[in-house]
Formats: structure tokens, sequence, C-alpha cells
């Protein structure tokens, strides 16, 4: 029993509303909003920060990827003018934040692209390939975790764990290529590497960028059908692999559960197993669990270079990858706001997601 | 443990993604009148030819893009006109003239006339970016390229040069992509503020070869259609698609599936493997790419010329020739690639560990010394740089190997903070020049020097050798010229701080069914407008 | 001892009635102790981390070749055999005694990721998580700026810092694996903090550093063990992506994480390459996992029997 926190939200002494100044008469809620907004703001700035900070110090010239190795010194030159790397560094940072304040984010060198177009079309490849990875890995690795648990120390328990360890510490490039070769050349049960085979490549129009989306809106089943096809195996991988972390933190976490006194208590009253494991004892466990799952998904989408590399999928991994390694920098910190949201979505998510599952976990 | 429902949903998606993956992997052929090549093109940065410099952009260039003159891709010595009929030197040496081919149309449907070629050469001038070398150092200059560079008649292109050149030389820049011609009427109608249609260019095209660009999707695909309005052989495929796949065991697999019909970035390990593939065919030519280690001279261990020589003989070419490259080069130390005008195919170095012990004692290093080599982390490069490390090895040099990635390595190397660099030098245009002028050309050794020659990054003072290269370029003989070129690949083979290594053989494997295909000496000659499949 | 002795000696650990906290202490660490040694899971992994432990010390004794030296012509990409058990690479060398070699690295590689990553982890999340308010922002802020950063940023900057090596890669992996232990101690302080027990020591006028420190993060280490002992695979596996980086082992160097990076042109057809240096991790992988489960169940007062 603990002793009852008199500021907890909600409950304010009557006198305190009649003392508070005009600016103090926002609500509680009002307050930690701005507060929220104003940490928001601060994150991405701290990050913009650094990434631009980096982008300047690695040892990469951005001008070569523009010009190439072969141009005469008066076209590196102007290419550097117009780059602005003449300017002191701060000062490249205010105009660039400027610039993203009107929603310029700039255009990649190399793909002639604005940065955003580019972002629009590497980040639903891999949303869809995360999603469908996490959806697996969360959707096997939970109940798999729970059934672990339950039969701690039995086969089933020392399966479990093979299997998530097996997907953990296997290099995923050679999983995939095993994968491929097994379940796309040999027995042909999936399509190969690519989103979507050449045949349906210009019989359908993009228009969200997730292709399950767009031909299931447009009615084309067929292709439809081979893009999961061709989805299927590489969100397996990446499912697997999250499996393996989800299953084993869920049995982590139901092991501590299984392990308090109400568990004792329920079945002293009399409650079936199944209900005291999957709407007590889980739904517990679910709040660490929901950072663990949150956590993962922030990584899937994050895009994996060697996934995405392995299956010619033209996502997000591959993207700042290559700009990171070409110094394309408009591009490397445009891909660092979006897996920066990401992570700040996701946490957000989990927080609220914390809140409604815990009431312990409440401050204030 | 697991309740009911849980299992019985379990089985359920289980089954169902089964029955969904198999029915969409049904038909994974590709259709007959399109091509599909697997590539790894995300080095194109532009599609217009005026900026275009990377290698799988200048394939798609020679594929979509005419020009006054082609190479012919079985003899590359040779030359063929593409829009132009014939072509004449004035006695003097300094003026071109260039009749044209009637009758040719845009993709559009606009006309070419030797005014759309005046354009596209004045515009790649004008524009000067990267490529532009290769006209303005014929003397066309933003200032004269209007006067120079004139079209007489609607048929009649003339080039007024500020030196005899050599004509082969430049007939061969002219085959180059920065010459393409480009559909002037369409690009001044996408000018926006004066900039000759740059900005529209670097996406779009405005072309008349055999095949036109349709969509370019960066590090995803590049879709090709059939030039309805091509002035010669209408090309056989209706489409032609490249697909961007990196990893060559990925290739692999998806033409031995048959979902792609050429696969073009293999390993030698996979091209081994396919080559007893029944399926399979294989093709390759030898390109004008050449593999070498440089030395830095401002290194005092590297400068000394006992040093240069007996690192020369520091390497099993032989070993290295039979396993690490094999199939995908030849072992080559010369600074010319085969093909060129002048190449040698002399080979005066192999593996010497006692002969490079003694020149190492000659020189006062008898128990060898430290030094770092700066090595981009991709094969085969990797694998010849260990095989490097463990022969030196022998002789007491001690080795240290900074791996790095492509354009980082290539910055330190520009900066000339390196010791040794293992790296390649791939020609610009068909034209032993271009080999010449980055190898034993450095005008100018100051640090803050304009121009970076392969032989300025690596700190070498040759002002005769420069003097040699420079005179080569003006030799109107042909005979000479070719005579003069191997005597600098003489002198170069003996005193150079490069340990020229292989010659880059391309190959190409494909399936039965596809005929036709041919790779050139160049990627601008690699056409696959003369595929076709069965 | 006599067998009278150790009797009393046994009895004086078991007992129910701690004289002293030491008594009670030396107590926990004998049952510890015992309870691990029956699980007989937990004595295998201990059992091949100690094992890992003694090839890296006699590592040149135990490797029948050199791990650096190969010929190209005659011993290049051989298959597994009598002569090479793994089989050669495509230098020649030797892959048994390159992973034997190698086991140095990667032991280093990983325990010193895991003893800098871990600790700063735990610290930062649990800090966090008790202070709340203000701290708690700043602290989850500078963690979500680490965690928010694709990988591959962060690792390119310290070539840029540090130059290449693995030294400098330990540092880089490091500093990219702390934020995940501090959002989770974050995560369980958060539902500790709320306790009785905590209430009484704070009643008692213990100062919140001692109330992290004493008595948050015991009950945090568990489950950041669990976590650290999952992730000794990924680290490898990490060194081995910034290999490509030039960050990283330098060849020809031995490490593991590099001999699966070279191994992978060959994996379809010569799959001993990159198939050796993966059972390898992999049974190093499943020691320490055995190993951290042992240890947390032993450990854990809550899961006592």
């Amino acid at each position: 029993m603990t002793i009852p926190d008199p500021t907890a939200a909600g409950v304010v002494p009557l006198s305190a509303v009649a003392t508070r100044t005009a600016g103090q008469r926002l609500t509680p809620h009002a307050k930690s909003f701005g507060n929220f907004l104003v940490v928001i703001l601060l994150t991405y700035l701290g990050l913009l920060a650094v990434t631009f900070f980096i982008g300047r110090v690695i040892p990469i010239d951005p001008v070569l990827a523009i010009v190439g190795d072969r141009a005469p010194a008066h076209v590196i030159e102007r290419a550097r003018l117009e780059l602005g790397l003449d300017k002191p560094l701060y000062e490249q940072f205010y105009i660039y934040i400027g610039k993203v304040l009107k929603g310029d984010f700039g255009v990649s060198v190399l793909t002639a692209n604005p940065v955003m177009t580019d972002i629009k079309r590497a980040f639903p490849a891999t949303l869809e390939l995360a999603s469908l990875g996490i959806l697996i890995g969360a959707g096997l690795g939970v109940p798999l975790g729970v059934w672990a648990a339950v039969r701690r120390g039995k086969l089933v328990d020392q399966v479990v764990r093979v299997i998530g360890l097996v997907g953990y510490s296997v290099p995923i490039f050679w999983l995939g290529l095993m994968a491929l070769v097994l379940f796309y050349a040999r027995l042909g049960w999936v399509s190969g590497p690519g989103r979507i085979d050449v045949t349906y490549e210009y019989s359908i129009t993009q228009v969200t960028g997730l292709l399950l989306l767009d031909t299931a809106m447009a009615g084309e089943w067929e292709a439809f059908r081979n893009v999961f096809s061709h989805l299927i195996l590489p969100a397996s991988l990446l499912g697997y692999f999250a499996l393996a972390y989800i299953s084993r933190m869920t049995r982590s976490f139901m092991l501590n559960e299984l392990a308090q006194e109400y568990v004792i208590a329920a079945r002293a009253k009399g409650l079936s197993e199944s209900r005291i494991i999957w709407r007590h004892a889980l739904r517990n466990a679910m709040v660490p669990l929901v950072t663990v799952i949150a956590l993962s998904y922030a990584g899937l989408l994050e895009g994996s270079v060697l996934t995405e590399t392995v299956f010619a999928w033209p996502g997000l991994g591959l993207y700042i990858t290559n700009s990171l390694q070409n110094a394309d920098m408009n591009a490397v910190l445009g891909g660092t706001i979006i897996v920066g949201s990401i992570f700040v979505g996701l946490n957000l998510l989990s927080d609220v997601l914390y809140k409604l599952l815990d009431p312990r976990t409440r401050i204030r | 443990m697991l309740p009911l429902l849980s299992r019985r949903v379990l089985c359920a998606t289980a089954a169902a993604a089964m029955l969904a993956c198999s029915a969409g992997a049904a038909l994974a052929a590709t259709p007959k009148d399109t091509l599909v090549l697997a590539f790894g093109f995300d080095d194109i940065i532009t599609m217009d030819p005026a900026e275009a410099f990377e290698l799988s952009a200048g394939e798609i260039m020679g594929n979509t893009y005419d020009r006054l003159l082609r190479l012919d891709v079985h003899d590359p010595s040779k030359l063929v006109g593409d829009v132009a009929k014939s072509w004449t030197v004035s006695a003097d040496g300094k003026t071109y003239t260039f009749e044209l081919k009637p009758g040719i149309k845009f993709a559009s449907g606009n006309p070419l006339t030797a005014e759309e070629v005046a354009y596209s050469l004045q515009r790649s001038v004008m524009l000067d970016k990267s490529p532009a070398f290769i006209l303005t150092q014929f003397g066309f200059s933003k200032t004269n390229a209007k006067d120079k560079i004139k079209a007489t008649s609607p048929t009649t292109l003339t080039l007024e040069t500020d030196k005899a050149y050599a004509p082969t030389f430049v007939f061969n820049c002219l085959t180059a992509n920065v010459a393409s011609i480009v559909d002037m009427k369409l690009v001044q109608s996408k000018e926006v503020n004066g900039d000759w249609g740059y900005a529209w260019l670097k996406t779009n095209y405005a072309g008349s070869g055999p095949l036109k660009l349709r969509e370019w999707r960066a590090n995803e695909i590049v879709a090709l259609e059939r030039n309805d309005n091509y002035y010669g052989a209408k090309p056989k495929l209706a489409r032609v698609i490249y697909r961007h796949v990196k990893e060559s065991a990925t290739q692999r697999l998806l033409l031995e599936k048959g979902d792609i019909d050429i696969a073009r970035n293999l390993s030698p390990q996979d091209i081994a493997a396919l080559s007893a593939n029944k399926d399979v065919k294989l093709t390759s030519t030898p390109k004008g790419t050449v593999y070498y280690i440089s030395l830095n001279q401002k290194n005092p261990n590297l400068a000394k010329p006992e040093v240069r020589e007996a690192l020369k003989y520091l390497i099993d070419y032989d070993a290295i020739g039979d396993t690490l490259v094999k199939n995908i080069g030849v072992i080559n130390q010369n600074f010319l690639p085969q093909g060129l005008l002048g190449a040698s195919k002399d080979k005066p170095y192999k593996l010497d560990v006692a002969k490079a012990k003694a020149l190492l004692a000659k020189a006062g290093l008898a128990n060898g010394f430290k030094v770092t080599i700066d090595m981009r982390t991709i094969q085969p490069v990797q694998g010849i740089t260990e095989a490097f490390q463990q022969t030196a090895k022998q002789a007491g040099i001690d080795i240290e190997i900074i791996p790095g990635d492509g354009k980082q390595t290539l910055t330190k190397y520009r900066a000339r903070t390196h010791d040794m660099y293992i790296g390649q030098w791939g020609a610009d245009y068909w034209d032993p020049h271009s080999n010449a002028d980055t190898f034993t050309r450095n005008p100018d050794n100051a640090d803050d020097a304009k121009a970076k020659p392969l032989a300025w990054r690596n700190a070498w003072a040759i002002p005769e050798l420069t003097k040699q290269s420079d005179a080569a370029v003006l030799e109107r003989d042909a005979g000479k010229r070719k005579k003069m070129y191997e005597d600098l690949q003489a002198e170069f083979r003996k005193t150079s701080p490069f340990v020229m290594l292989y010659q880059q053989t391309e190959v190409a494997a494909y399936r039965t069914n596809v005929d036709g295909l041919k790779l050139g000496p160049t990627f601008d000659t690699n056409y696959m407008f003369n595929a076709s499949k069965r | 001892m006599t067998s009278s002795k150790a009797a009393s000696l046994r009895d004086w650990l078991s007992t129910d009635r701690p004289t002293s906290r030491r008594q009670a202490f030396m107590g926990r660490v004998y049952h510890g102790c015992r309870d691990f040694s029956r699980n007989r899971l937990a004595m295998l992994g201990l059992f091949i981390v100690l094992a890992l432990i003694l090839v890296a010390i006699f590592a040149d004794v135990l490797a029948p070749y050199s791990a650096y030296t190969g010929d190209l012509r005659t011993t290049r990409l051989l298959p597994p055999s009598w002569a090479h058990w793994f089989g050669t690479d495509d230098q020649g060398r030797d892959i048994l005694s390159r992973i034997i070699i190698g086991s140095r690295i990667t032991l280093m590689v990983v325990i010193l990721v895991a003893v800098l990553a871990a600790p700063l982890g735990l610290i930062v999340g649990t800090v966090a998580g008790y202070a709340g308010g203000w701290v708690d922002a700043v602290l989850m802020r500078i963690t979500d700026i680490f965690l928010a950063f694709p990988r591959l940023i962060l690792a390119l900057a310290f070539v840029a810092a540090l130059g290449p090596g693995i030294q400098n890669a330990v540092i880089a992996i490091a500093i990219t694996s702390w934020p995940p232990y501090a959002r989770m101690a974050r995560a369980e302080t958060l539902t500790i903090r709320q306790t009785d027990y905590i209430a009484a020591v704070r009643l008692l006028g213990a100062s919140p550093w001692r109330i992290v420190l004493g008595h948050i993060m015991p009950l945090c280490v568990s489950s950041v063990i669990v976590r650290v002992t999952l992730d000794m695979a990924g680290i490898i596996l990490t060194a081995a992506g910034l290999g490509f980086l030039g960050l990283g082992a330098q060849p020809p160097m031995p490490e593991w994480g590099a001999m699966i990076a070279n191994g992978r042109l060959y994996v379809l057809d010569q799959w001993w390459v990159a198939a050796a240096p993966g059972a390898a991790i992999f049974v190093v992988s499943l020691a320490f996992n055995l190993l951290g489960d042992g240890l947390r169940d032993a450990l854990d007062p809550k899961a006592a029997k």
C-alpha cells in the first residue's frame, strides 16, 4: 500500500487556485504540452546540429560526389561555392535551419531530386518492410516468449531460446542469402529480390509508396500478390531478428511477473491458469515490453543496409548509407530528420502506452 | 500452453501467407520484348550529357544519345559515323568539317540539323561541367564557342581547334558523351533563367538515340524504351530495364532463376560457378580501366628509386592473375590499356623477393621499413592489397593497411596525405592521351596546383615526360605517335612510382535466349540496343 | 577441513537468521553459486566461456598454422579437410588458426563494450527514472538523440576523430549501445520507484544517490545483464559492419566479424569461409546467453524457488 501522494494529477487544493498568477492559470495539461513541444524541438535541433557538425568533420570531400574525380580545378571551386562550403560552419548551419523552417530540405546531389522527394520514395519501402516485420516479430515473439516462460526449464523453453539465439547471432546477410537460395532459387515459393516484378512495374501508379496499399486500392490483385510474395521473405527475415529479441524479453518479463505474489493469490482464488497468464501477468509484462517492441520497430524502421543490399530493396538504409559515403549532407540530414522523427514518435507512443497500461508509472 | 484461439490464429495466418506467396511467385520470366539487366548504378547523379561523367551514366548516354562519331565496337581503333556521313580535316590541321546524314529526327520529332549539333557542343562548353575539358582542351571556351563551333549549312558543321592536334585524338574525343547531341528546341523550351535547360535535363531526356530514357529512379531502376524516330535500324526490343542490384550473389540468383536476362557485376567466384550453368552464357571485353598501386614521392623511403623498383618485384602478378582477378582482369604492367593506340604488352616484372631485398639494401634499407597503404574495402582491391602485404613482408617491408570507403580514400589521395594507394584509372575517351595526361604529365608539382593528375597526386616531378606527352598529342602521323607512346611506357615502367597491376575485363552473364549482346571497350559503348530475345 | 567443520560452515552460510551483514552477503553468494551450479545449462555456458578464455590465452600454442600467411596458388579456398579443419580463406590462410587467434580480439571487443556501455546506460537510466522532472527530461533527450542517430553517422564521425583500428571501433560501438540500456533501466525504475520498500528507505533518510545506487540499480541489473548477454553477438556483428567503413579491424587481423564480412563474396559456393566464424560467434553468443540466464536466475531473489 503506497502512501497517497497529495500532488497526484487532478488533486489540487482550492486555495492554490485562488493564489495563481495570470500566467499560471494555464491548465497543467496545456503547460505540459508546451513543455513537450519545446523538448521535441530541442531534440530535433540537437540532432541536426550534431549531424551537421559531423558532416563537416568526416574526412570525405562532398564536392567529389558532385563533380567527380576528373573535374578541373575551376569546376571544383565553383561547386564548392555553390554548396556554400566557403562559409564558416555556424553560418552554414544557420542557413540550413532557415531553409528547413520554410520546408526546403535541399536537393540531394546524388539523385538530383529534392531530398524530401527521395525520402518519400525510400521511406515507404522501409515502412512496408519494417511494419510487416514487426507484425511477424511481435505477433510470434510475444506468444513464444510467454510459452517459454510458462514452460520454464522444459524442452519448449530451450527450443524457443535457441531459435531466438540463432536469429540473433547469425549475420543478417548470410541468413538472407540462404533464405533466398532456399525459398526463391530452389523451392520457388517466393519471388526474388526487388519490390515488384518488372511486368507489373508500370501497370500501377504509386500513390502512397506502400505497394501493398497501392495495389489493393487500385484493385490490381495479381500485382498485390506479386508484391506480397516479394515482401514476405525480407519481412520474415527482419521479423525473425525482431522475434529473437522480443521473445527473449517477453520471457524475461513474464518470469518476473509470474514470480509475483498476486499470481499466487490469483491461483489461490481459483482463476484459470490461462486467464492468469494472458489477462493478468502478460498485461503487467506489457509495460516494459512496449518499450522493447517500440525500440525494435524503430530499429527496423531505420532501415537495414545489409538486408536492402541483399534483397535489392530501395529503402532508407541504402539511401542514408550511400549519402553518407558520398558526404551528400542534405540527404544525410534529411534522413536523420526522418529517423529522428521515428524515434521521437515511437518513444512518445510507448510513453503514452505506459501511462495507459500502468497507473503506477504516472509521474505527479 | 498457448490458448486455443492464438494457436488457431497462428496456423491460419501461416497458411494464408503460403497461399499468397505461391500465387504471386508463379510467373518469373521476363517479357520477350523487354531486356532486364541487373547492374549497380548508384554512381549516376545526372542524365545531362554535358554533366555526366560516371560510368553507369555513360552507358545510359551511349544507348540513348547520338553524337557525330562512334567507335566501332568490334574494332575500337576504327571510327564509325553516327550522325556524320563524312568528315575531313583541313591541310593546316585546325579545321574539321562534318557532313551530316539528312532526315534525322529526335525522339520528340524535332529535326536534327547541324544547328542542333553546334548548339549541343556549345552547350557543353558553356555549362563547363566536369567532362567539358574533353572539348575545351581543343581551345573552345565560353567566349569563342559560338565562333569556333559553327553550322555552316543545315547539314555541315565546322570546328576550329587552337592547335593542329592529332586528328585521331580529336575524333576520339568527339565520340565521348559530352559531345552528345541534344534536342535544342526541347531543351530551350525548358530553359529557366538562361541555364541552358540544365535543371531540367538532369532528370529528363532530349536525345535521338536508338533508345529513349523513360524513367530514372535513383538506386532503383532505369527504364529505356525504343525510340521510334531513330534514323537507323530500330532496336528489336521494346524496352530495356536496368535494375539496381549491388550484391553479386543476388544478381547470380536472379539470373539463374530467369528473373533477369543479364547480370553485369558478378564476382570471379560467381562467374566461375555460372560458367557451368547450361542456361547461361558469358561474354567479356577488355575495358579501358587499369589498376595500380601508387607510391607517394613525398615519403622519403618511397622516393628512393631503388625502393620504387623493389616494390615492383614484390607483387605476385601471376598468382593474382590466376586467382584474385581471374576472368575479371588481365595482368598489365603499363599505363595504357590494351586496345588503345600504342599499348604495350611488355611485362618485365614478376615476384622476386631476393632481387627486391638486394635493391632495398642498395638503398640503405636492408632491414625494410614501415609504410601504410590506403585501400578501399571492395574486392578484388582488398584481396590484392592483402596479398601484397604478405609478399612485401618477406622483404622486410611492414605494410599497414588503412581501409576506407571509396570517397574517403579518394579525398585523402587527392590531398597527397597517403603513403601508398591502390586505385584504378578509366580512360575518359578512347585515346592514349587520356591516360598519358594523368600518368606521365605533371605540369605543376606544387601543393596548390590547379590540375591534379595522378602523377601530381603522388608528387612525381617529371618535366621531361610532360614535354614528351605534350608532343605525342600533337603528332599527326599515327605510326610516329604509336612509337612515342611506346617510349613513354618504357620509361614509365622503369622509373615511375606506379606499380601497374592489371587491366579490367568486363564480364556479363546472360541467358541463352539473348542474342546480339556485345560489350564495348568503354561503358558508353556497351550497346544494349543491338540485343534481342528469342 | 574436517567434515564437521565443513558442515558447520555450511550451516553458518545457510542460516535464516544472519547475525551480521557479512554473513548475509556470504550466504547469498553461497546460495547463488549453489543454484547456479545446479542449472546445467548455465554451467555449460560457463564452461564454454572458460574454454574461450583459455583458447584466447593459449592461442599461439593452439593454432596449427599461421593466421596471417597463406599462399594464393596452393592453399586458396580449400574446403574443410583433415589438413585444414575449417578450410582456408581467399588469401590461403587456415581458418581454424584465424579463429583461434581471433578469439582474443573478439573477446576483448565484446567485454570492453559491455563494460563501457552497460554501466553507463544503467546509471543514466536509473538516475533519470528516479529523479524525474527536468533531470529526467534532459537525460532522456540526450538518450533520444543518441538513439535517434543512424548508427552509421556516429561511427563515421569516429573515423574522422580517431582513425581506424579495433580500439576505436570498440568506443564507437559502445557509444551507440548504451541508450537502449538506459531506456530499459528507466522503465524498470519507474515501476520500482513507487514501491513500498523504496518509500521505506526514503523515510529512513537515505539520500537519493544512495537509493539509486544501493537499492534501485541492483534490481535493474538482472534485466540489463540479460540484455547485455543477448547483445554480445550483435556487438561482434556490428564490428563487422563497421569494417565496411574502414573503422574496425585492419586486415589481416583475424577478427571474427571481419572474417564474416570477407566471407560474404563466397557464401554461395565456398560456404565455409563465412560459416566457421559464424559458428564461432554463435557458440560464444550461446555461452554468454546461458551464462547470463544462469546469473540472472541465481542473482534474482524473486526468482528463488
